[in-house]
């Protein structure tokens, strides 16, 4: 489905990720893993259309989307719910959800269905449709983000730092959500430096560390993996 | 009591008032002054609807006031155009202006824009100050007619010109309103509040920033045609950069990005102005340190802070009302309490 072959990014003259290689079939739950800076969210803006790589080749469903603008990808079918949970704090609940469907905006009926399908995931923000998203806790705000980015109905979803400052009980609820989301038929990339909780539920995943990445398997392997366990789940 | 403050009981009291202001008024000083602001509004709408919404401050703003104007005198005086006509041109010709500059002005953003938008407005100065045989330069234009009579409705007198402008200023808070509640408005903000986050949404920024461009233009074109109608002299003084300035004031004293900012900044600073009028250029050392108090502690202006504390007011309003039967429950528990330790 999404494949990047040999992709370099640059920010000047500074090399932010080198030579990445990730293949996303279809149907799949892919990880990123890797701590701050390690390149997981510029892989994830080169995906989304926001930075242009520098070598390499992006192809999403066989094309060549390397110049794509960001607007276009969503168009064709990728979801970005980005980092440290971005909403438009003054708009309410249900304004910034119905902002995730732009590209849909001309189709009423299928906005409403949409609307209802994010309501039955995260019941709490059918409860707070009204208010305003700054006024909504972390989780929250999380669920929110995720919601909108459902809401353009996207055959990809990047999910990055879902569970980042966020209590145990809700990672884990919101790892539940992901998966669910995943057998509905979406396919899911997520960034992640919870370790444990996303190998969980992936099935594959690739540590990243100084632009590169270094170790990528299937979640088994990964688990099993020492340095990763040593580096990333603490045991 | 509340009830009577409603947003539409207010918007209905003010067409009123605004209606009946030159009956009420024998004063044509007062209506024409009022006239003359209602101009100003309707393009400080228009510079509103790009840098209050959209984020993008233009400095280029009374440049565009100045198309409009020249437009329409130059339609008028020299190609001897019907009014209404060279007054739709004009407007015409504002925005295709407005597009081109746009199209180059959107490849720079934030403080870039706005230096780049400053020198436009320059060039657009100069151009209208230098090219003598079309703009008559430093000596102006003269005769401008006053707007055609529609049918029965002539604009001959100072009341009928006050209600043509009254009906464009409705016209336009009307068009405003509609955009800004709806997702057309909702995308502007969300290119505002971050334009990586709207371009992940699947907005074309570029797009809907060259619409609003054009639109801020269209609303100041239209504020320069109806000026130029309306004074029926202009001068290149018109399309000087104190202009954008003048309008700027207006909006950041009204409160940048509310609907009606335009409204009560214009109409404050304008006849602040004009009773501050024996002080000549001093009035600026009120003015000055005013402005920089505003924009430090109330940054969204006069609505801004008006509207804030009256959301502040309505939250503790609620806190109370939630906070009160806690009480009565805690009230009741310790009566309870109270028997089960005497029984």
């Amino acid at each position: 489905m999404l494949s990047l072959k040999n992709i370099s990014v640059k920010y000047g003259s500074f090399t932010a990720i080198q030579d990445v290689n990730i293949e996303v079939n279809e149907g799949e739950i892919v990880v990123l893993l890797g701590s701050n800076g390690a390149g997981k969210s510029t892989t994830f803006r080169t995906i989304s259309g926001l930075s242009k790589p520098a070598t390499g080749e992006l192809l999403f469903e066989g094309k060549k989307v390397n110049k794509t603008s960001a607007d276009q990808m969503v168009k064709l079918g990728i979801g970005q719910c980005p980092e440290g949970r971005k909403l438009f704090p003054a708009m309410t609940v249900q304004e910034n959800l119905k902002m995730g469907s732009y590209i849909h905006r001309r189709k009423k009926e299928e906005i409403k269905h949409l609307l209802e399908h994010v309501y039955e995931l995260f019941p709490i923000l059918k409860e707070k449709r009204n208010d305003a998203a700054g006024s909504l806790s972390g989780g929250q705000q999380q669920m929110l983000a995720i919601g909108r980015a459902l809401m353009s109905k996207p055959k990809l979803m990047l999910l990055d730092e879902p569970s980042v400052g966020l209590a145990p009980l809700i990672v884990e609820q919101m790892f539940g959500v992901i998966q669910k989301i995943n057998n509905e038929g979406t396919t899911i990339l997520l960034a992640e430096q919870n370790a444990n909780a996303a190998l969980k539920i992936a099935d594959k995943g690739y540590v990243f560390e100084n632009g590169s990445i270094v170790l990528q398997g299937t979640s088994e392997e990964l688990f099993a993996n020492d340095e990763v366990r040593k580096a990333y789940i603490g045991a | 009591m509340a009830k009577i403050f409603k947003q539409r009981n207010m918007i209905s009291l003010l067409i009123v008032v605004a209606v009946l202001f030159p009956l009420i008024t024998n004063n044509t000083y007062y209506v024409h002054v009022m006239t003359l602001s209602f101009i100003w509004m309707i393009g400080v709408y228009g510079l509103n609807l790009l840098a209050g919404y959209t984020g993008y401050l233009s400095l280029a703003h009374a440049g565009f006031f100045a198309i409009g104007a020249y437009s329409i005198g130059i339609l008028t005086v020299k190609a001897g155009m019907n009014f209404w006509g060279a007054f739709i041109l004009s407007l015409l010709i504002t925005c295709v202006i407005g597009l081109v500059v746009g199209l180059i002005a959107f490849r720079t953003k934030e403080h870039f824009f706005a230096i780049y938008t400053l020198c436009l407005g320059y060039i657009l100065y100069l151009i209208i100050d230098k090219w003598d045989s079309l703009t008559e330069g430093v000596r102006g234009l003269i005769g401008i007619p006053a707007p055609a009579s529609i049918g029965p409705i002539k604009f001959e007198t100072e009341i009928s010109h006050y209600y043509l402008v009254l009906f464009f200023l409705l016209l336009v808070v009307l068009i405003m309103y509609r955009i800004i509640h709806s997702l057309t408005g909702r995308t502007y903000i969300a290119i505002r509040n971050s334009e990586d986050l709207a371009k992940t949404i699947g907005i074309s920024t570029m797009k809907n920033k060259l619409t609003v461009f054009v639109l801020s233009t269209f609303f100041a074109g239209l504020s320069g045609a109806l000026y130029a109608s309306f004074v029926r002299f202009i001068g290149p003084d018109i399309g000087a950069i104190s202009i954008t300035f003048d309008l700027l004031t207006y909006l950041l004293v009204g409160g940048i990005g509310t609907l009606s900012g335009p409204l009560v900044g214009t109409t404050l600073i304008v006849w602040l102005s004009q009773q501050l009028q024996g002080f000549q250029e001093y009035r600026m050392l009120i003015f000055g340190p005013v402005l920089t108090l505003l924009v430090i502690f109330y940054p969204r202006g006069i609505v801004g802070a008006v509207s804030s504390w009256y959301t502040k007011l309505i939250s503790k309003k609620d806190h109370q009302r939630i906070l009160r039967p806690t009480k009565v429950r805690s009230g009741a528990s310790i009566e309870a309490e109270k028997e089960v330790k005497e029984g």
